[in-house]
């Protein structure tokens, strides 16, 4: 199986481990990752604002691309996935937003929102399966108590994302579970991180992480996972006492290929 | 811009219809921000109602809203307060001199480990 890849800025500068090994892991899982040319970065957040065209352009050509070639784009930053879900809605579903931005891009057919967006977990969830995952386990990570953190890009807005129920979300925990992990599921866990409010305010951002960690510390969590290299780093900032870890890094060491 | 001007502008940009808005306060419950806004989400979606916009425009709670949608999904009537807080924030920072984060001052608020990621969406929600 083949699909676009649009990894984001983040991952090739701070976050290389979770480009690495998700990678590696689609390699072991028989996925091929074909990386968008040209890619620019998604600006990390979608303007709502029905105005503004520009900003959301490079998510469009991204789009676009992968549609030319027939595959579906993944992402594997929770932000990068939030930026371009929401951006393909809108070139579906408002008429006014997909007109002027076709005629930025100018490309040789419209774009009207064809391209299916996934994520990392959907790759896994959806076109792999969690029980093929989970056969091609190698090292699985008995009695580790790890606790999913969703933060808020991965689910929300629900109508848009449509990855999981938004208030009972399942796929992290399922996806622990074919790890051979014990998923906890704690509170605070699709509350936000504090988020890019850490460059106007730090002690407001870490406040929010440290309430997240905690809740998962009282729900026996040993380790906490995430997507999203600034809730990594707005939750390691918290000064609270608890690994947080890529999920992309957990999924290498699970099927063996995280060592060099 | 004349206050009605802004009003519907406000509204029209934001595709948000406050009308909508029954004010049981469950957006402001639920923002994780509440504690530091002078205006909570549902005060927002109030005053843009009813015009009183310009205290909304001088306020820091522009800031302190994440765009973490908690309020968009859990409005019994799909309100989505957030989207009509940014948009109250566009109305100001949009004005020539009103980028709310100084980029001068940038170096000396990341630290190594800072991933680009919040360099970029800081940018793109507080400055144009």
């Amino acid at each position: 199986m083949k699909v676009s890849y649009f990894p984001g800025c983040t991952l090739r500068t701070k976050a290389k481990q979770l480009d690495k090994y998700a990678r590696r892991a689609a390699e072991a899982l028989g996925v091929e990752l074909e990386e968008i040319e040209n890619w620019q970065c998604c600006g990390g957040a979608f303007t709502t604002s029905t105005d503004e065209i520009a900003t959301k352009l490079s998510s469009v050509r991204a789009l676009n691309e992968a549609k030319v070639k027939g595959q579906p784009l993944l992402s594997v930053c929770s932000a990068c996935h939030n930026v371009l879900k929401q951006t393909n809605d809108a070139m579906k579903n408002n008429a006014d937003f997909a007109f002027k931005a076709n005629n930025y891009c100018e490309f040789e057919e419209n774009y009207a929102g064809e391209t299916e967006v996934i994520h990392y977990l959907e790759l896994l969830r959806d076109k792999i399966g969690f029980d093929k995952v989970k056969e091609a386990v190698k090292n699985p990570l008995t009695g580790k108590k790890v606790a999913a953190y969703y933060g808020c890009l991965l689910l929300r807005p629900g109508k848009v994302l449509q990855m999981d129920d938004v208030e009972n979300p399942t796929i992290m925990e399922d996806f622990i579970r074919a790890l051979g992990a014990d998923p906890v599921v704690y509170p605070y866990r699709n509350e936000c991180c504090g988020g890019y409010v850490v460059m106007d305010d730090k002690e407001s951002a870490k406040k929010k992480s440290s309430k997240v960690l905690e809740s998962a510390r009282l729900a026996g969590a040993e380790i906490v996972l995430t997507a999203c290299p600034l809730c990594k780093y707005n939750l390691e900032k918290s000064g609270m006492d608890m690994p947080v870890v890529y999920l992309t890094e957990l999924l290498a060491e699970a099927l063996g290929v995280k060592e060099d | 811009m004349e206050n009605k001007n802004l009003r519907e502008e406000i509204i029209r940009r934001s595709g948000v219809n406050p009308l909508k808005c029954m004010r049981c306060g469950k957006c402001s419950g639920t923002c994780p921000a509440y504690d530091e806004m002078e205006y909570h989400p549902h005060q927002f979606v109030y005053m843009v109602e009813t015009g009183d916009i310009e205290p909304l425009m001088n306020s820091k709670s522009l800031y302190k809203c994440l765009t973490c949608f908690a309020c968009v999904d859990r409005c019994p009537r799909g309100v989505e307060p957030a989207k009509l807080i940014e948009s109250v924030r566009l109305s100001v920072i949009r004005q020539q001199g009103n980028n709310h984060l100084n980029t001068d001052t940038i170096p000396d608020i990341i630290d190594e480990e800072m991933p680009q990621q919040a360099i970029v969406t800081a940018l793109r929600k507080y400055n144009k």
